[in-house]
């Protein structure tokens, strides 16, 4: 039996991103709120200072910041009549672990979603007919729109500083920002930062070529910064180490430089790091969650009973816990039916790397942030006519190369040996004269019948019950539309003047081995019909009203952006429903 | 038989008690005055009575046994909540304001100046006797604390009559007519309940204040208290009255943040001051004069300075930028620097070897830290960096030896925090 612990008004799952925004937004309102952290507490100084968190081998190879899969992993197959097996080294996407969770490691590119993203179902239909959607495609809308959002997005820039220009104020285009996005109530709080070369010529040629190229938003700050919270931040140095790195700086926007420090001197909050909810606890009805039971280093068992059930975990873990909390329908892809599991989805995202002359061009690729870059925004999400194209969706491009970081910064010409003098001649002549745009084509992914989360019939973890099994694979709809948008990028590569380019196409099947970004999605979302979403507008499970989640385990589908702005607007929205109509009356927020 | 005694012995504990509080309230009938009571507590807060009679943490508020580090051992501090028997609920207000005001203990004997009754003496009585009313009214914590812990023969307490003969000036604050009020009460919270000069005013060996040398830095714990005058070269010449305020009131302005020891006074003290007291002291403390014996410093050996400032963009200049302005607020300026540059360079060795956290307080929760480089720069690298730090963007402080940063790294190995 686990020991019973003193009662909170808020138990929330996970101290990352949302969860940091959930507690500071309720204790706000004056509950007593607890976090429960399956990870370590990190602190800038402590955990990633500036003389030791430019280390490659020990954060990006070596997985520092991330989950161990010893300590819990998935299993994964491509399609539903394979076998799955365990990940046991990530590949594909970084589940992150401790208390900041993937802000600690992210790159901080923060997006909007675009207004038509959020009503994407109906947008399609009504521009292409339900024809031209692919048989098996299960998107919805959101149940949510970008005008719901927009007053979130905001506090979530002016909380992080993000850096950018805006596209779109109030409806009036902005010269030199994302004509796309949909209209802001005010501009990004700091100045976009500063572009070095190979970026700067990168908007340079797509402008030649007639696009609107942009600087990517950025939570790397362009300039000193105070929050909100009161919180100070500091100058971006583009050391290039900001994607699986913490900052040592206070230069990026995290939990940790954002939230944190304002939010532990509340009386009302309190934080157990190092302890693993392994269920959500309901009552005999099935339809009030009374709590989470946890397990401590020791292997104790610790029941934490509360009036309001928040999972703040990374999407999956969201997921794991409503199986096996039997909280839900599970989905069957078979019959179609029940939610727990549904609408999986990730990112579709390739690259081109260039090689210039260098003799005529020195990039100096270490210079740089993480979301460093000039983009365009001409080929996502419906921007364009995809009516002679056959496919929907779509994605931004950029030269957003976020490094010249030594292990994995060595780009050499297509024919090259993999080793050898050869090898180590093209690698020294185009390491400065070459660019390597990480994700450059950062594409939608929309959702499947087959592409899912269920448990595993086979593979239990530490305490005996079934992994998680992920069934993904890349449908044609988001091969053509990344065939299509490798190639635009391309030509921009081309036209910056590069002698060669590498075309390196999204292809089937979907390889858990390669890093795709670490934006999984899906799994419970949020819709209008409780028999094909897990949540309601306000992340409120149907089944159980007291028990909210955030994260993008909401997604219906995945956008062709980042998914942290929309993630975060998502938990400001939710946090506000429960402050100001929940707490009032606790209860379904919709009824369905 | 042995009950009986116990009895008897608590009948007359009670005794003593009930009379002594008698005692007290005969002397003044008003002590449960309300107002008392609060002048007292903002009075214990800016003498930081808390601070050195609680363990940090873990201890109940004003039940001692805090060990205190000084050059001659370790004193721990007495409980002195309302306790009867092992605090001070027994003294009668004659004998606190002896203790507090004249370093004399009721038995007669003497306090050691870590008690900074040389400071303290400069209060009015009424001022003592309110800080008293206060304390009467806080948790009572049964802890009997031997506080002599010093070493042979300082632990004689006989041997400060001569001290007490040679620094301790007995007398109230004495206001200067030519100064301006607000200055009066600066210089009497800094030299008397503040007692800033407890730990900011240099020390003769024998652990008295050097006067001529008042608030020009001392060393304490391992840590130098900088100069706080109005120097312009190791002081807070650079710093505004504003500048003085803001740091006093939340650990940070655009120049500094408070660490260490500093980082303490802050949370307990300075941050609840009234504000027209920090302007007060602000007043005061810039008002103190300009060196007149700035000896020039040595000039640097050009290698030094070379090595220094290319350590210094390797592992310095993300955060304290280039030139060395920092970033308000936030990550000190180093040109602004009075720690930097002090004659004595313990406490910024310390910061690089060590790193060090600044203080968070309600205003300026961020509390940013330093992180150690004394596992990664060896002696003559961070005897290196500083050298440059000291001597670079127009300043010219002298060079820090590797001996010096060696000195401090043994030191340190030896210390806990």
């Amino acid at each position: 039996m686990p020991r019973k612990l003193p009662k909170k008004d808020v138990v929330i799952v996970g101290l990352g991103w949302t969860g940091s925004i959930m507690a500071n937004e309720l204790t706000d309102e004056g509950l007593d709120v607890i976090a429960i952290e399956r990870g370590p507490w990190r602190d800038t100084p402590t955990e990633f200072p500036p003389n030791y968190a430019q280390d490659e081998l020990r954060y990006r190879i070596r997985h520092e910041l991330f989950l161990r899969p010893e300590q819990t992993t998935f299993t994964f197959r491509n399609k539903m009549n394979q076998t799955a097996l365990p990940i046991r080294e990530w590949g594909s996407f970084m589940p992150p672990n401790g208390v900041g969770g993937g802000g600690v490691h992210w790159n901080s590119e923060t997006w909007r979603f675009q207004p038509s993203d959020f009503v994407l179902k109906t947008h399609l239909i009504e521009r292409y007919g339900a024809s031209f959607l692919p048989e098996d495609m299960t998107i919805q809308d959101w149940g949510v729109t970008y005008d719901d959002l927009e007053p979130h997005y905001d506090a979530f820039e002016y909380l992080c500083g993000t850096s950018g220009m805006a596209g779109n104020l109030r409806g009036k285009i902005q010269d030199g920002g994302n004509p796309f996005e949909g209209p802001r109530s005010r501009p990004y709080p700091n100045p976009p930062q500063k572009q070095p070369f190979s970026h700067a010529l990168f908007g340079k040629a797509a402008r030649d070529l007639g696009y609107k190229p942009f600087p990517q938003p950025s939570g790397n700050m362009s300039q000193a910064y105070t929050n909100p919270l009161g919180l100070h931040l500091g100058p971006c140095t583009y050391c290039g180490f900001c994607e699986w790195f913490g900052c040592g700086n206070y230069s990026k926007a995290s939990p940790q430089t954002t939230v944190l420090p304002h939010l532990i001197r509340k009386s009302n909050f309190s934080l157990r790091d190092n302890s693993e909810v392994t269920h959500i606890n309901v009552d005999r009805s099935g339809k009030r969650a009374t709590g989470v039971t946890f397990v401590d280093t020791g292997g104790d068992e610790w029941e934490q009973p509360a009036d309001l059930v928040i999972l703040a975990a990374y999407t999956v873990f969201n997921v794991q816990l409503l199986l096996h909390s039997k909280i839900g329908t599970p989905y069957d892809p078979v019959a179609n039916k029940g939610v727990i599991g549904r609408n999986f989805t990730h990112q579709t995202i390739s690259s081109v790397n260039g090689f210039f002359d260098n003799k005529k061009f020195n990039f100096n690729p270490f210079i740089s942030s993480g979301s460093i870059g000039m983009c365009i925004d001409e080929f996502n999400g419906d921007n364009f006519d995809h009516g002679p194209h056959g496919f929907v969706g779509g994605g931004y491009m950029g030269q957003v190369q976020t490094g010249g970081r030594p292990i994995q910064t060595t780009p050499v010409p297509p024919g090259t040996p993999k080793w050898g003098a050869a090898w180590k001649s093209a690698a020294r002549d185009n390491y400065l004269s070459s660019v390597k745009p990480g994700s450059g084509v950062h594409g939608s992914f929309y959702s499947y019948r087959d592409v899912y989360l269920d448990l595993d019939p086979t593979y239990t973890d530490r305490f005996g019950r079934p992994l998680m099994r992920m069934t993904i694979d890349f449908h044609d709809n988001e091969l053509k539309q990344n065939a299509f948008l490798t190639d635009k990028f391309a030509e921009i590569i081309q036209a910056m003047g590069a002698h060669t380019v590498e075309k390196q196409y999204r292809k089937g099947p979907y390889d858990a081995t390669e890093y795709q970004t670490t934006h999984l999605n899906g799994g419970a979302i949020m819709g209008t019909d409780p028999t094909t979403s897990a949540l309601n507008r306000y992340l409120q499970s149907w089944d159980v009203p007291n028990l909210f989640v955030t994260g993008a385990t909401a997604f219906p589908q995945n956008a062709g952006y980042n998914p942290t702005g929309t993630v975060a607007a998502l938990a400001f929205w939710a946090a506000a429903a429960i402050r100001s109509q929940y707490l009032k009356n606790p209860g379904p927020l919709v009824h369905a | 038989m042995r009950k009986a005694i116990k009895i008897s012995i608590l009948i007359g504990t009670a005794a003593a008690w009930l009379c002594a509080v008698g005692m007290s309230r005969a002397a003044d009938p008003d002590e449960q005055k309300f107002d008392r009571i609060q002048r007292g507590h903002y009075l214990a807060t800016v003498a930081d009575c808390f601070a050195c009679h609680t363990v940090p943490k873990v201890g109940k508020p004003f039940a001692g046994a805090r060990p205190l580090e000084t050059p001659f051992g370790v004193i721990t501090t007495p409980n002195i909540t309302p306790d009867p028997e092992t605090g001070i609920g027994a003294w009668t207000d004659q004998q606190f304001d002896d203790a507090v005001r004249k370093g004399v203990l009721p038995n007669g004997k003497r306090l050691y100046p870590a008690m900074p009754f040389p400071a303290y003496t400069k209060m009015p009585r009424e001022d003592v006797l309110a800080i008293r009313a206060y304390l009467a009214t806080v948790e009572p914590v049964h802890q009997a604390v031997k506080t002599n812990t010093l070493p042979f023969p300082f632990n004689i307490r006989e041997a400060m009559w001569v001290w007490d003969a040679l620094y301790f000036t007995e007398g109230e604050y004495k206001p200067d007519n030519s100064k301006s009020a607000a200055w009066n009460r600066g210089a009497y919270l800094v030299q008397g309940p503040g007692h800033c000069t407890t730990c900011h005013t240099p020390k003769s060996f024998l652990g008295g204040d050097k006067n001529a040398e008042n608030l020009r830095g001392s060393i304490l714990q391992g840590w130098f208290a900088p100069d706080i005058t109005g120097d312009s070269k190791q002081g807070l010449g650079d710093w505004s009255e504003a500048d003085i305020r803001t740091y006093l009131k939340t650990g940070h302005n655009r120049i500094s943040a408070a660490t260490g020891l500093m980082a303490e006074e802050v949370v307990n003290a300075t941050s609840h001051y009234r504000d027209s007291d920090l302007s007060a002291i602000a007043t005061y403390l810039k008002s103190l004069p300009q060196r007149q014996d700035n000896p020039a410093a040595p000039q640097p050996e050009s290698s030094l300075m070379t090595a220094g400032q290319a350590i210094y963009q390797d592992k310095c200049s993300a955060c304290h930028g280039i030139d060395g302005a920092g970033v308000p607020m936030l990550f000190p300026s180093l040109v602004q620097s009075g720690l930097a540059h002090a004659t004595d360079p313990s406490s910024a060795i310390r910061l690089v070897l060590r790193g060090g956290r600044s203080v968070a307080t309600k205003q300026e929760p961020t509390a940013p830290g330093m992180p150690s480089f004394g596992w990664q720069l060896n002696n003559d690298e961070v005897a290196a960096v500083l050298t440059y730090i000291r001597n670079a963007w127009q300043k010219a402080a002298g060079p820090v030896s590797a001996d010096a940063v060696g000195k401090t790294r043994d030191q340190l190995a030896t210390r806990a925090d």
